[in-house]
């Protein structure tokens, strides 16, 4: 595994190196540094196409794409749907039943035909914005993820028929993960009666962040679990099924706290009920930190090898690159795991009895 | 703050919300609920198996401890079988031993008046043949003597009865 992390780390040092390698001789107006940076910013957010690398024209500083285009779906007066091929990342202005649309440093805006953008004062745009509900790169591995977890645990739930109640082939892997999640995050959080209807849900939280994570170490550079939007949909799911499942004690325990002094429980109530809203606020924060911050530390580092641009140095950044691969992959692994214990303690939480 | 606020997708969001809850509702039909049905029969025929071997070892254990039950009191019983037999041998020889005895006892003492019987018989006969034969030496003797004299024969008679033998 290793292994093949480092060698996936291997290629994406060659993909960035063939981004970088041009700029390095010819670009003047803009540093390494500078250049960096921006590539750094690009890779962490998402993006409406499924670009690999590119690579800069050493004469014209024309950059060419390397990746494939993906579905724009605009709400605005109705459904607009081209590729993104169309857009050619922010060059050319798009004319959809009437309206003309315009990528502008990765979000998509309402321009007119020759795609004039304006700003106010403050350097914002102030062009108006539609609905913008395309398959984006981080959708897309979503939808790649999803599709590979059914696979795979449609897969390893059919193998038991055909092999006696014994998983088969990678099933044999993941079964002792679902059964360390049903017997250590599980029932000791939630109980051994209720743990049941939470178990889709956890396995399910599991599997899609490790998952996810592990994506986004890949050379293919998506940042799914990096994207506050998405740990924010993780986290309002589990913040839905806590308030939504919880039982009258838990009420009870937000806002009339028992076995306090009385004139203290006026005072707990809306700190309690804020304690609502921070549980799954800081599972979403937690998750999208910690990624987004391996992503940057990571990227920096690579960027370092060719800043350094010297034997001792570059080697120095690349072990450093090498290690923090390693405990990136571990990262991977506890933050779903963390997610998920705390979710199922949550659970917990809400449908404790009264018993104390 | 304000930066991940403006930045934040809201269509990234609204695919991530539904591809992940049609993924849990999806798993949970196909993947999860198979997969955890099976693994707790799993365990459940692993303890069932379990419990049934210690209950078969209990049982067993039963068996043997009654085996060895029956086996104690069959030895018992053979014991006290040939102990019985040893003693009504023992009575038997013994008492066949005293009959034994008597009956030699009696056929001794049967044995024994009989020879005094014949003794006496003998002796009388003896006797009888004495006197006679003393009569007849006597009167031999005495014929040429006295021949006519009766009284000397009662005599002698009376002589040979007075002599007991």
């Amino acid at each position: 595994m290793v292994y093949k992390i480092s060698r996936s780390f291997f290629l994406l040092l060659m993909l960035v190196y063939a981004s970088f390698g041009y700029a390095l001789e010819e670009e003047k107006e803009q540093t390494l540094q500078e250049e960096i940076t921006e590539y750094i910013y690009h890779h962490v957010q998402d993006s409406h196409d499924f670009s690999l690398f590119s690579t800069k024209d050493k004469y014209t500083g024309e950059k060419k794409y390397y990746g494939f285009p993906l579905p724009v779906i605009l709400i605005d007066d109705g459904v607009k749907f081209f590729m993104s091929s169309k857009l050619d990342h922010g060059k050319k202005v798009v004319e959809s039943s009437g309206k003309y649309y315009k990528l502008y440093h990765g979000k998509i805006y309402e321009t007119d035909s020759e795609g004039y953008i304006s700003y106010d004062e403050n350097g914002k745009v102030t062009n108006a914005r539609p609905l913008d509900l395309s398959i984006t790169k981080s959708v897309f591995s979503i939808l790649l993820v999803s599709i590979l977890m059914f696979y795979l645990f449609r897969s390893l739930a059919r193998s038991y028929n055909d092999n006696n109640q014994i998983a088969k082939g990678v099933g044999r892997f993941f079964e002792p993960i679902v059964i360390y999640i049903r017997d250590e995050i599980a029932i000791p959080s939630i109980g051994e009666e209720k743990h049941k209807k939470y178990m889709s849900f956890l396995l399910t939280l599991f599997f899609f962040i490790w998952f996810l994570n592990l994506l986004g170490l890949s050379p293919l550079g998506v940042n799914a679990t990096g994207n506050i939007a998405v740990t924010f949909g993780l986290a309002l799911v589990t913040f839905l099924i806590t308030n939504l499942t919880a039982n009258k004690t838990y009420w009870k325990h937000i806002f009339w706290m028992p076995g306090v002094p009385v004139w203290l429980k006026p005072l707990l109530a809306p700190i309690e009920l804020l304690g609502v809203f921070i549980k799954p606020f800081s599972l979403m924060i937690r998750l999208y930190a910690n990624i987004l911050a391996g992503h940057i530390v990571l990227y920096s580092l690579i960027g370092l090898i060719f800043i350094f641009k010297n034997l001792v140095g570059s080697s120095l950044s690349l072990v450093l690159v090498f290690f923090i691969s390693i405990i990136e992959v571990l990262v991977a692994l506890l933050q779903a795991y963390i997610f998920t214990l705390l979710s199922a303690l949550y659970f917990g939480f809400a449908v404790q009895e009264d018993d104390h | 703050m304000e930066k991940l606020i403006s930045e934040f997708s809201s269509g990234l969001f609204f695919w991530q919300t539904i591809i992940f809850v049609t993924l849990i509702f999806l798993l949970r039909k196909y993947a999860w609920k198979p997969i955890l049905d099976t693994v707790n029969e799993r365990e459940k025929s692993i303890r069932d198996s379990l419990n049934s071997a210690k209950e078969a070892k209990k049982e067993m254990e039963n068996l043997q401890a009654e085996n060895k039950k029956i086996l104690q009191e069959a030895r018992a019983e053979s014991d006290a079988m040939i102990n019985q037999a040893k003693q009504s041998g023992k009575e038997l020889v013994e008492k066949a031993k005293s009959d034994a005895r008597s009956e030699a006892e009696n056929i001794l003492a049967q044995a024994r008046s009989s020879i005094e019987n014949e003794k006496r018989a003998a002796m009388n006969e003896i006797k009888n043949q004495v006197a006679d034969l003393s009569i007849d030496i006597a009167s031999k003797v005495l014929e040429q003597e006295l021949d006519k004299d009766k009284n000397h024969q009662e005599y002698i008679d009376k002589l040979l009865n007075e002599k007991k033998f």
